[in-house]
């Protein structure tokens, strides 16, 4: 076998998966996972637009205590919308369906992914899915919170509660549809002598999220479907006239729901991973940790939903359980924070834009994770449920996590993907303004909560203005944050400086072909000698500042 | 220098997309996959599963009482029919394996004719219970839920509901909604199915499958399988969940 020096990067060559093919028809026939997953970061990119208009006009209502720019039942519309817009189409697909399906296949040294065209039939189920849902905005919208709680939503909801559920059905296919892709590929398309441990952890990362998305999203889609046929049918298992239990309902939604929210932040666990070891340049503290900590994740995801029930009839040991388990999280949650800071540790940092994303990555998880424990201990739980608190909590986890992790690997990997730099000057000011107006939206709001505003209300206490006009200014110098990477990088698609191959000077599989890549990813197919984060021969970094004897001697 | 791992005698098949890099490892990303979806599936379908114990804990009396109006002979007839499709599905993937097509399109046809056949049947039975006021909710018109009640001393009748003490009309109408629900989500996997064997018949009479590529049959086999033994656990769980009560 070859050693890693004597790996040639091939010539550019002037054909990559971009210019092999023009027109309309030749990107929406597309089987290549890099084309898809570019048609998945325009069409998500849309609806983070939609779900961000929802976001401002809750802030604009919420800058003053009386309910003066929308009415309530608009209010209930615009931030149940925001929520479903927010979470089924742009945090759910965010990593996985654009940077995973880039780099899935480009990081095993495959030519795509095993499916192609399950994958591009992914990317149609989740336009359809996003079509049916923009409708039944269009024609009323809906207004029972994207959580959809029966009674109400099944009985006294007067909004188009049946075509939004379709909707989200429709779309749980194409999560269905990506994971089992990712997994099938991982299991079977890795390239000679690249195995499970050679793995970079975006992969370990994305294995383990695909596992939640085949175990939990038909969970959703059957509970989703049962409630639009009770809807439609008038009576139903949710229906308590007939001896069913809206609780149940309750149950099943949280049982994927809750593993929901580690489907957006264990893809981006795994970019930050990929950002902290290649920026610090170094191999991961921990790797078989790192690797074991998200498929420990995906497992106890799956039982920790009952802490959303604390405040309902639930059995109280049942919420001891569930409490117990949802502290036990927090571990592989923490084991991943330690060894990422452990690998900065006496390492050469780089501040380039995608670090400083992953750095604001730590800090925002890590008081978005603490501030869960909070909401997992049974008596605070009942003075903090359905308070700002909450709504603070999660933003931390899903904006702080789950989007500081998609823009920093965005940012990482662009010159892969366009063959173009982005402004490494403004994307170092785009991260500063995200964290900075981040935290201001959403510190103020753990006071508020805790003090005891509560959510999903248009008016509120004069006593509380003083964080909402803190939030709401937060949340303006966010938006704009987020509109500058947006504006530079398509600026960037024209006029970018010219990237090469390995722009970071990086060891990984997708560095070591033409930016941006061919159709097939690699002119041959690679064999795999070296380790993950492999920076240096061990033999050279072990000689600095060591006593050689046999060099004295001559 | 560079290697080319690709191993070049084994190109050259007409099945072989271009990404993988031979057959073997084409049909075992197909067969893994197909795995993984099933894996999906009965997460689906535990949704339902999850309902139907929850309220038959809570309320035996009156699923045992819905649950012996349901047609017991039927159910059973079904039952032998899918068991025997299951076997020859079996049977078309072994004769495709060794590359014998005749029997191997006889074996899928009949797969398909007794796919059909448990689907006609399953209409039957939908239609006793349309006539017997036995439709939850008011999706379908026409028949409203409101069953007869067979009244204690009566000689009896079929079209009657025998309440058995405690249960309740509203409890039947909740088993009567799951049993829909389970056994429509059921028999539209089956109809799934019937347009998969359609499509494999077809493909199989032009000659596509051979010895060497043969994940398609193999791959659909085993979802029809997987379809068989979701009606294996609703029979006794749906039909037989009554027989021990008052009888």
């Amino acid at each position: 076998m070859r050693a890693i020096e004597e790996f040639e990067i091939p010539a550019p060559s002037r054909v990559n998966y971009l210019n092999a093919q023009y027109g309309l028809k030749s990107w929406l026939l597309t089987k290549d996972h890099k084309r898809i997953g570019l048609l998945y970061l325009a069409s998500i990119t849309f609806f983070f637009l939609i779900g961000g208009i929802y976001a401002l006009m809750i802030r604009l209502e919420l800058l003053t205590p009386q309910g003066d720019f929308l009415q309530s039942t608009t209010y209930n519309k615009v931030f149940t919308q925001h929520g479903i817009i927010m979470i089924f189409f742009f945090l759910i697909p965010s990593i996985p369906a654009t940077l995973g399906n880039f780099l899935v296949p480009m990081m095993i040294g495959a030519k795509d992914l095993a499916f192609p065209r399950i994958n591009l039939l992914s990317w149609y189920i989740f336009l359809l899915g996003g079509i049916v849902t923009i409708y039944a905005l269009l024609v009323g919208g809906v207004d029972t919170g994207w959580t959809f709680y029966t009674p109400f939503s099944t009985t006294f909801s007067n909004s188009y509660v049946i075509l939004t559920g379709v909707g989200i059905f429709i779309n749980g296919f194409s999560s269905i549809l990506t994971g089992l892709n990712f997994i099938v590929t991982i299991h079977t398309m890795r390239a000679p002598g690249m195995t499970w441990f050679r793995m970079p952890l975006f992969l370990w990362s994305h294995y383990a999220t695909s596992l939640i998305m085949i175990l939990g999203t038909p969970v959703i889609a059957i509970t989703v479907l049962l409630l639009a046929f009770e809807r439609a049918s008038g009576v139903g298992i949710f229906n308590p006239a007939l001896g069913g239990d809206p609780i149940l309902f309750q149950h099943l939604f949280w049982f994927y729901s809750h593993p929901a929210v580690y489907i957006m932040v264990l893809p981006s666990m795994g970019v930050i991973s990929e950002l902290i070891a290649n920026f610090s340049r170094k191999n991961i503290f921990g790797y078989g940790f790192v690797a074991f900590s998200s498929l420990a994740i995906a497992v106890f995801g799956f039982l920790v939903w009952g802490h959303h029930l604390f405040v309902t009839p639930q059995s109280v040991y049942a919420g001891m359980i569930f409490s117990v388990l949802s502290f036990a999280v927090a571990i592989p949650s923490a084991i991943k924070v330690f060894n990422w800071t452990a690998t900065l540790y006496k390492s050469s940092i780089q501040y380039d834009t995608p670090m400083l994303f992953a750095l604001g990555f730590i800090g925002l998880f890590t008081v978005g994770g603490m501030t869960g424990l909070f909401l997992a201990s049974l008596a605070t739980d009942v003075h903090l449920s359905d308070t700002y608190f909450v709504v603070a909590h999660f933003h931390y986890i899903m904006v702080g996590g789950a989007l500081m992790g998609y823009l920093g690997g965005l940012h990482y990997w662009w010159p892969k993907i366009t063959g173009r730099m982005y402004p490494e000057g403004w994307g170092r000011f785009s991260a500063l303004v995200i964290f900075v107006g981040f935290n201001l939206t959403f510190l103020p709001q753990f006071v508020a909560g805790y003090l005891g505003m509560p959510r999903r209300y248009h008016a509120y206490p004069p006593e509380f203005q003083v964080f909402n006009v803190l939030s709401t200014a937060g949340a303006s110098i966010l938006g704009f944050g987020m509109l500058i990477p947006l504006i530079y990088f398509v600026w960037s698609m024209r006029y970018g400086r010219r990237a090469e191959a390995n722009p970071w000077h990086l060891p990984g599989l997708e560095w070591r072909t033409p930016s941006p890549p061919p159709t097939e990813n690699f002119e041959v197919t690679p064999i795999v000698t070296w380790e993950a984060y492999e920076f240096a021969p061990p033999e050279e970094t072990e000689v600095v500042g060591k006593f050689r004897p046999e060099l004295e001697r001559s | 220098m560079v290697t080319h791992a690709t191993t070049p005698e084994v190109h050259g098949h007409p099945a072989l997309q271009h990404h993988f890099e031979n057959m073997e490892q084409q049909r075992e990303a197909g067969t893994l996959g197909m795995w993984v979806f099933l894996v999906t599936e009965i997460m689906f379908f535990g949704g339902m599963f999850l309902a139907y114990t929850l309220y038959r804990s809570s309320y035996p009396e009156s699923f045992a009482s819905a649950s012996n109006h349901l047609d017991i002979t039927l159910g059973a007839v079904n039952t032998g029919v899918l068991i025997l499709s299951s076997f020859t599905m079996a049977m078309a993937v072994y004769f495709t394996q060794v590359g014998q097509r005749r029997p191997q399109i006889l074996c899928l046809i009949l797969t398909l004719i007794l796919g059909l056949g448990f689907l006609g049947i399953k209409a039957v039975e939908y239609y006793d219970k349309y006539e017997d006021h036995l439709i939850p909710g008011t999706l379908i018109p026409g028949n409203p839920f409101n069953p007869a009640i067979q009244e204690e001393g009566q000689p009896l009748d079929h079209h009657k509901l025998h309440l058995l003490p405690g249960a309740t009309v509203k409890q039947v109408e909740l088993f009567y909604w799951i049993y829909f629900a389970m056994t429509g989500m059921h028999a539209l996997h089956m109809i799934i199915g019937a347009g998969l064997l359609t499509y494999l018949i077809i493909f199989s009479m032009r000659g596509r499958f051979d010895p060497e590529y043969h994940s398609p049959v193999e791959v659909i086999g085993l979802y029809w399988h997987f379809v068989d033994i979701v009606w294996i656990f609703l029979f006794p769980l749906l039909y037989l969940l009554g027989r021990h009560f008052g009888h």
